[in-house]
């Protein structure tokens, strides 16, 4: 072996990336968010519109609802976003300095493969939904199928749940949704972005779901509205609290926000399930944003404040009509257009 | 190494190959440094899944392991049904796997022609290159019509009087989950086994022709055994890697906290688990029962591969020598 005394090849070299320092309040050019993953499409789609219009870039990466509100209460993120609103426990960690500002709303719809069916829809109640999940009705032919679906002939055949087996705001959803209107799913399983799912099978993802609700016939799961669109997939009319059917469409998931009450200072975690609209979708929720409401760093509050104003103006709205996210109602949107005039920084109110 | 010709202009003289030379002295601080790096951060590692499994440990203490309740909402937390599902899918992966894969290695090494052996191990190596999540979706859309459809039905006609293959086929389910382990590890098996095998000095091969085995007992009798050590290492690795699979699994095991008898039950592993939830997790308990399920995943492993390298060290023992 050849030796040679020059060996610096060794010698670690630490190149230190200096940033080019944001300058003062006011320059900032730059934001970042993290959270959940069912907003991600129209999030995208009005970061990369306002980036255009706006000179400014946001960063947004859908890691799911709870990573962005541990990341928001981390503060390594300017905002978070999730699915699910923040637990009092999980305010508390932040001194309560938070804003949920609803953005769009979703809806959870209930697929199933019934070929024999031949297309005629399917209609389901609070009370049977529940009890299909709660693994107490298992054949297709039930009398209490039956009796809400006349005229449609259901076979005998096992019926097979299928759930989400990742946390998700869409589990969050449905199950709150499940608690509110069954005292024994209440009891029993609860509400989370997981729960302990007393029967079925789980899917990973929407796309977990649809597929084994397609291969297995006789099956039933539920998947985000957005996903059930774009997918063309086969989905039940639902009972809502007036007594009506209701079909998941982008109007009535916002005349199920339009029906909810809201009190003038409301912090906006309201659960918008079971809505009492006659025709509200019951399955309905808000996706919210988070963001501090005292910023300390004025630049980031100012750009972030700009942010949302725009983001509840009608065009950008529409954009999410487009995407087939149900548009926040008019008195929603009246209520967040003040609430973000509310926002500070370091104590005194913002510029503009 | 074969003298260059710019042997000439090397500044240093022979004779500092015995003594102190200063870039032997780095050369050799880097190595060492990497080197320690290595069990660094194992211990690193440890360190962190334990302070971050403390909260569940404090409440759960070793009742984790054996629990059977996995109940976000309530936050209860037991373990046993994924430290369960990942051993038996590992070990059902390895009973199909094995044979196959060291069928292969021998059929390349000992019978086939000289010209299919390397494009055959080609294609092997490739398997190996595939992206679980691929493997996941294939799993999905090929593996799982066809089990549930043919597969599954006829087990169930032929052996369901054994309590494993009875209960309603959904698709999704252990058994899923272990074949498409088992065509992952293969590939791995396959080529170490393949090498292992070369290994074996054709004298010994000759040997026991000369003593008028046939070729079965050629390779069963004299190739097999020597190789015997680096056949197990090669089924290690291949158990290592089962052991840790995450998205293939999650995609085709059917994700279930359940014990179940029967391998047409979905059932649940810890991996599995803790890439379905970490993202959501939101309350403290919760995010360190997963941690706490990373650590026992972390200890089963290295469990695991004692065991498997006290049974090299025996086989080595007990062989005769040579």
């Amino acid at each position: 072996m050849r030796v040679t005394r020059s060996l610096p090849a060794l010698a670690l070299l630490v190149v230190a990336a200096c940033g080019g320092g944001d300058g003062g309040p006011g320059s900032v050019r730059r934001l970042t968010g993290a959270g959940a993953t069912f907003p991600n499409p129209i999030y995208s789609a009005w970061f990369a519109t306002y980036a255009q219009t706006h000179n400014i870039q946001i960063n947004y990466q859908s890691i799911g609802s709870g990573g962005g509100i541990r990341q928001f209460t981390e503060g390594t993120v300017d905002f978070g976003a999730t699915d699910g609103p923040m637990t009092d426990e999980q305010m508390a960690a932040v001194q309560g300095n938070v804003i949920h500002v609803p953005t769009v709303l979703g809806a959870v719809v209930l697929t199933y493969n019934l070929p024999s069916l031949a297309g005629k829809p399917l209609t389901l109640d609070a009370g049977i939904i529940a009890e299909i999940f709660l693994g107490s009705i298992t054949k297709w032919n039930d009398p209490r199928l039956g009796a809400l679906n006349p005229g449609v002939a259901l076979p005998d055949r096992d019926l097979t749940v299928v759930h989400r087996s990742d946390g998700s705001g869409t589990t969050y959803v449905f199950v709150d949704y499940l608690s509110k209107v069954s005292p024994t799913w209440a009891e029993k399983v609860g509400r989370a972005t997981a729960v302990n799912w007393p029967s079925g099978i789980g899917g990973k993802g929407n796309e977990g779901v649809t597929q084994q609700v397609r291969q297995l016939e006789g099956a039933i799961g539920y998947v985000e509205y957005v996903y059930a669109v774009s997918n063309g997939l086969a989905v039940a009319g639902v009972v809502n609290s007036t007594g009506a059917v209701v079909t998941p469409t982008l109007t009535s998931v916002t005349a199920a926000a339009a029906s909810a009450v809201f009190a003038p200072d409301t912090d906006f975690r309201v659960s918008i399930t079971n809505a009492p609209g006659a025709e509200a979708y019951p399955i309905a929720s808000f996706t919210w944003l988070l963001v501090k409401q005292d910023n300390p760093d004025g630049g980031k509050a100012l750009v972030l404040r700009d942010f949302l104003r725009w983001m509840i103006t009608p065009e950008a709205q529409a954009t999410a009509s487009e995407l087939q996210y149900a548009p926040l109602p008019e008195a929603v949107v009246g209520l967040v257009r003040d609430r973000i005039e509310t926002l500070t920084s370091s104590g005194s109110p913002l510029a503009g | 190494m074969p003298s260059s010709p710019d042997q000439a202009a090397d500044p240093s003289p022979r004779g500092t190959l015995v003594g102190w030379n200063r870039g032997d002295f780095y050369f050799k601080l880097g190595l060492t440094v990497a080197a320690s790096m290595v069990p660094l951060l194992l211990l690193f590692l440890v360190w962190e899944l334990w302070t971050g499994a403390k909260p569940a440990l404090d409440a759960f203490g070793f009742g984790f392991l054996t629990g059977t309740t996995w109940d976000p909402v309530a936050e209860q937390f037991g373990a046993a049904p994924l430290i369960f599902g990942t051993v038996l899918s590992s070990l059902l992966a390895l009973v199909m796997a094995v044979p196959l894969s060291f069928g292969v290695a021998i059929w390349l090494t000992e019978f086939a022609p000289h010209r299919l052996r390397g494009p055959v191990s080609f294609v092997i190596e490739l398997l190996a290159a595939i992206p679980s999540v691929v493997y996941g979706l294939w799993g999905i859309f090929v593996l799982i019509p066809i089990l549930r459809s043919t597969v599954f039905p006829w087990l169930e006609h032929v052996a369901g009087f054994l309590p494993f293959f009875r209960g309603p086929i959904y698709g999704p389910s252990m058994l899923s989950a272990s074949i498409i382990l088992a065509i992952m590890v293969m590939p791995y098996i396959m080529s170490v086994a393949r090498e292992v095998l070369n290994a074996v000095p054709g004298s010994q091969r000759e040997a026991a022709l000369a003593l008028g085995a046939t070729r079965w007992e050629a390779v069963i009798g004299a190739v097999v055994p020597y190789a015997r050590s680096g056949l197990i290492g090669a089924v290690i690795l291949g158990l290592g890697r089962a052991l840790g699979e995450t998205m293939a699994v999650t995609m085709l095991i059917g994700n279930r906290h359940e014990i179940a008898a029967s391998l047409f039950a979905p059932g649940y592993t810890m991996a599995a688990v803790i890439a379905n939830e970490f993202a959501e997790a939101a309350t403290t308990l919760h995010i360190a029962a997963l941690a706490y399920v990373a650590l026992a995943l972390f200890v089963v492993t290295v469990v695991i591969n004692s065991l498997a390298r006290i049974l090299i060290w025996r086989v080595e023992r007990k062989t005769p020598s040579r």
